[in-house]
């Protein structure tokens, strides 16, 4: 991701709602007349999207919350699927 | 990507039933437009009185809790619905998101307001075509100018830009027209759907079917334009199914993940399942949305493999395509568990083939000044009741 400078934000795109959803048991994406379901992995990573952390700030998080070590390639591929998918975007 | 599947390809569990996700509410039939390519039933003129607030908002309530978090608002126009802000405040408190899908006739900036202070989450505004001309025509109302002024509300009030423009013979060849009036007024999402032939599309289908000709243009028209927008605008082109091979899914099957209410209560499996012969569709004045959707027979007719026949029965790709639309076997070929006649495995397949043959004869002289004569417009005063093959008569 060499075009992400490291100080942008993620962002939930405009538009797109986050939410968990119990008969479900995941969180799901919410856009007008579509609907995804996230599974465990894609669910952590964009409720992080705040508007207001950087991605290596998300990294950090995740490995703490989830005592791993080593999830950047992981977190960086699936934030370049969502913002190609315009499901995230970036803030300054 | 692992992490993602999307609604529409999520098959139901083999055994166990899942959550109405999507739950569509029918408001009203009342409708300022006359549009002759309106899926809603063509005898709606004879159905009962609507539903109060306080069912709607009851019915949001036994849905979500059943886990539906997909919510269209529709008709008929709900904008006639003076309660429209209330129920969608209703909604947006129990955690749905919240698509009005709209003609944007009877839309003002008061409203827009209230409904953007309620919690409407987006709204799809239909265009008939691309000037004013057709688009009047074609919903025999002269609304062109009016839509245009809520696409700026839309606009204005910061919600995605969504449009809607349903396809057919006689708009079908602007396509890069409508394209551009969408990039002119900053949709972010076109949906150009081909019609669907149900209702009163149904009764119009021999002057509204376009030919295999039209339609190719206007798919090089909207990937040229694709191409050249790249992704500022997101362009659906949803292709007529008469001229495919194979059925669409319909519903993801039906009773699989879809739930409407119509304007009396009626539950429907899909938009159009009224008109199937044999259903004993429930009513939410007289049962729970919980008891309708997991226990009722019209909404376990069509659940699983259990009622196809061949070639459906026998076929690799039955849980890919549920054996098509239930409502288009049943109109054309009088029997609603037969396999849908777009595909070509089906016996009656020379139905379709046969309606498409005569839609190619009909391109080569289409008479403007007789058109108005053929095409029946969307009206409360006609009752038409729906038969199999009325759409083919001449």
């Amino acid at each position: 991701m060499s075009e992400m400078p490291a100080t942008a934000k993620l962002a939930l795109a405009h538009g797109m709602r986050l939410q968990w959803e119990p008969a479900q048991d995941a969180h799901v994406l919410l856009y007008p007349e579509g609907m995804v379901k996230l599974n465990g992995s894609a669910g952590a990573i964009m409720s992080r999207c705040d508007g207001e952390r950087t991605l290596a700030q998300i990294v950090a998080d995740l490995e703490r919350t989830f005592g791993a070590t080593d999830l950047a390639g992981d977190v960086n591929a699936f934030v370049k699927f969502a913002l190609e998918k315009r499901w995230l975007e970036l803030r300054e | 990507m692992s992490a993602v599947s999307p609604l529409a390809a999520a098959a139901p569990a083999a055994r166990g039933v899942g959550p109405p996700l999507w739950l569509l509410l029918e408001l009203t039939y009342r409708c300022p437009l006359h549009c002759v390519f309106c899926y809603n039933p063509t005898d709606f003129a004879s159905t009962a009185a609507e539903l109060p607030t306080a069912e709607w908002l009851r019915v949001l309530r036994e849905a979500r809790a059943l886990g539906a978090v997909q919510l269209g608002l529709s008709g008929g126009e709900p904008l006639a619905r003076e309660d429209l802000e209330e129920i969608v405040a209703e909604a947006h408190r129990l955690g749905f998101y919240i698509n009005l899908i709209t003609s944007g006739i009877g839309m003002t900036e008061a409203r827009i307001g209230a409904l953007k202070q309620a919690g409407l989450d987006h709204i799809q505004l239909s265009f008939q075509d691309s000037t004013r001309e057709m688009n009047d025509f074609l919903s025999s109302t002269r609304t062109f100018d009016l839509k245009a002024k809520v696409a700026a509300l839309i606009r204005a009030y910061d919600y995605p830009m969504v449009l809607n423009v349903v396809l057919h013979r006689h708009n079908i060849d602007h396509v890069g027209e409508i394209l551009a009036m969408a990039e002119r007024i900053g949709a972010q999402y076109v949906e150009l759907a081909n019609t669907q032939y149900y209702g009163w599309a149904w009764l119009n289908r021999e002057e509204l079917l376009p030919s295999r000709a039209q339609l190719e243009r206007a798919e090089a028209v909207t990937r040229a334009f694709r191409e050249r927008i790249g992704n500022k605008m997101q362009i659906y082109f949803v292709v007529p199914d008469y001229f495919e091979t194979r059925p669409k899914a319909c519903m993801s099957g039906l009773g699989s993940v879809f739930l409407a209410i119509t304007p009396d209560g009626t539950a429907l499996p899909c938009h159009a399942a009224r008109m199937l012969p044999g259903l004993n569709l429930p009513n939410v004045l007289t049962s729970g949305v919980r008891e309708i959707w997991y226990e009722s027979s019209a909404f376990n007719r069509f659940r699983g493999e259990g009622w196809m026949k061949e070639p459906c029965v026998s076929c690799p790709e039955r849980a890919k395509d549920f054996g098509g639309c239930r409502c288009q076997a049943y109109l054309l070929t009088g029997d609603a568990d037969n396999a849908d006649p777009v595909c070509e495995l089906s016996p009656h397949h020379h139905l379709v083939t046969e309606a498409v043959a005569r839609a190619e004869q009909a391109a080569q002289q289409p008479p403007r000044a007789a058109r108005e004569h053929v095409l029946k417009f969307r009206d409360h005063r006609t009752s038409i009741p729906v038969t199999p093959e009325t759409g083919a008569r001449r």
